[in-house]
């Protein structure tokens, strides 16, 4: 178990949550929790980094990526229900005008 | 092969698995549990890392808050899976070649950089991930940041709030404060005009009879 085992990993995960942006590319829904995926690759880098080079500002980093991924989470998922509300549909290919 | 490789060799392979499952899943909802799982799982993951604290965050805020907010949306909304998921062959012959490209882009950047079969781990590392040299390192060198990310969160909560909320058209309420707040002059008007007389109702009947 060495860091250069969690770096593949990590790019593994990052690399499934990009084909998942390509499939789902018309569920917003499944946009969303790729997005999730794609941060806790990063996440898993960081802390493989903060425990192999013995530094702390790496989990402190970890902390606030968690942070902001919850705030955009928070926000995004309010955004698809107003335009559930406003559409009945969260495919994206039917949003393509400017007014709502 | 030391137990710990054991593991994680064992973890990696559930949360890829998991991790599959969430992109191919056909339902939403299988989407998002195996998301759980693979959250889970990489809470585990870093747990051999030693770094319980943010483990423990991990499973605590995302499996507790933020995928159980992911569930009810999912559960909300009405959707038309079978119109999603038209034409997704024809963007698997895309996606799989771009996923391993990034695969070994990504492998070959960072394994040059960082490619040490034997690195030995800090000596000072072994309580990183403890809560509280953690809590030491945010509370002094990372405290504005850390301000700032309760402005975020607080500015996030607010925001949702903000975008979800509506009033309903269709129900009927009171509006207590503006109907404490009218005034006399608003619902009465008083008109002066003349008296009226008996001439004057005696030549209006007559107007009538003549038009009849």
């Amino acid at each position: 178990m060495t860091l250069s085992h969690f770096l593949i990993l990590g790019a593994i995960l990052f690399a499934i949550a990009i084909v998942g942006i390509f499939l789902n590319r018309k569920n917003l829904l499944i946009l969303l929790m790729s997005i999730e995926l794609m941060l806790l690759a990063v996440n898993m880098n960081f802390v493989a980094f903060s425990h192999y080079l013995g530094d702390a500002a790496g989990q402190v980093f970890v902390f606030f990526i968690l942070t902001v991924a919850a705030a955009e989470t928070a926000i995004g998922l309010a955004i698809l229900v107003v335009l559930f509300r406003n559409l009945s549909s969260i495919n994206v290919e039917d949003l393509d005008s400017l007014k709502g | 092969m030391e137990f710990k490789t054991i593991l994680f060799y064992a973890l990696s392979a559930i949360l890829v698995l998991a991790a599959l499952c969430v992109v191919t899943a056909r339902n939403p909802v299988h989407s998002a549990l195996f998301l759980v799982l693979s959250f889970v799982t990489s809470a585990a993951l870093w747990i051999l890392l030693k770094a319980e604290f943010l483990a423990i965050v991990l499973v605590l805020v995302y499996v507790g808050a933020v995928m159980v907010l992911f569930l009810f949306v999912v559960m909300m909304l009405d959707l038309d899976l079978d119109k999603m998921r038209r034409g997704l062959r024809q963007s698997l012959w895309v996606a799989v070649p771009v996923g391993l490209l990034i695969v070994f882009e990504m492998s070959a950047v960072l394994l040059r950089g960082f490619w040490s079969p034997d690195a030995q781990v800090p000596t000072n590392a072994s309580n990183i991930g403890t809560t509280r040299e953690l809590g030491k390192v945010i509370f002094t060198q990372y405290v504005f940041a850390f301000e700032i990310a309760a402005a975020v969160l607080l500015v996030a909560m607010i925001a949702a709030v903000a975008l979800t909320w509506r009033r309903r058209r269709d129900a009927r309420y009171n509006d207590i404060s503006a109907a404490l707040r009218v005034r006399r002059e608003d619902r009465i008007r008083l008109v002066s005009m003349k008296a009226e007389t008996e001439a004057a109702e005696h030549a209006m009947d007559e107007t009538e009879g003549g038009r009849q």
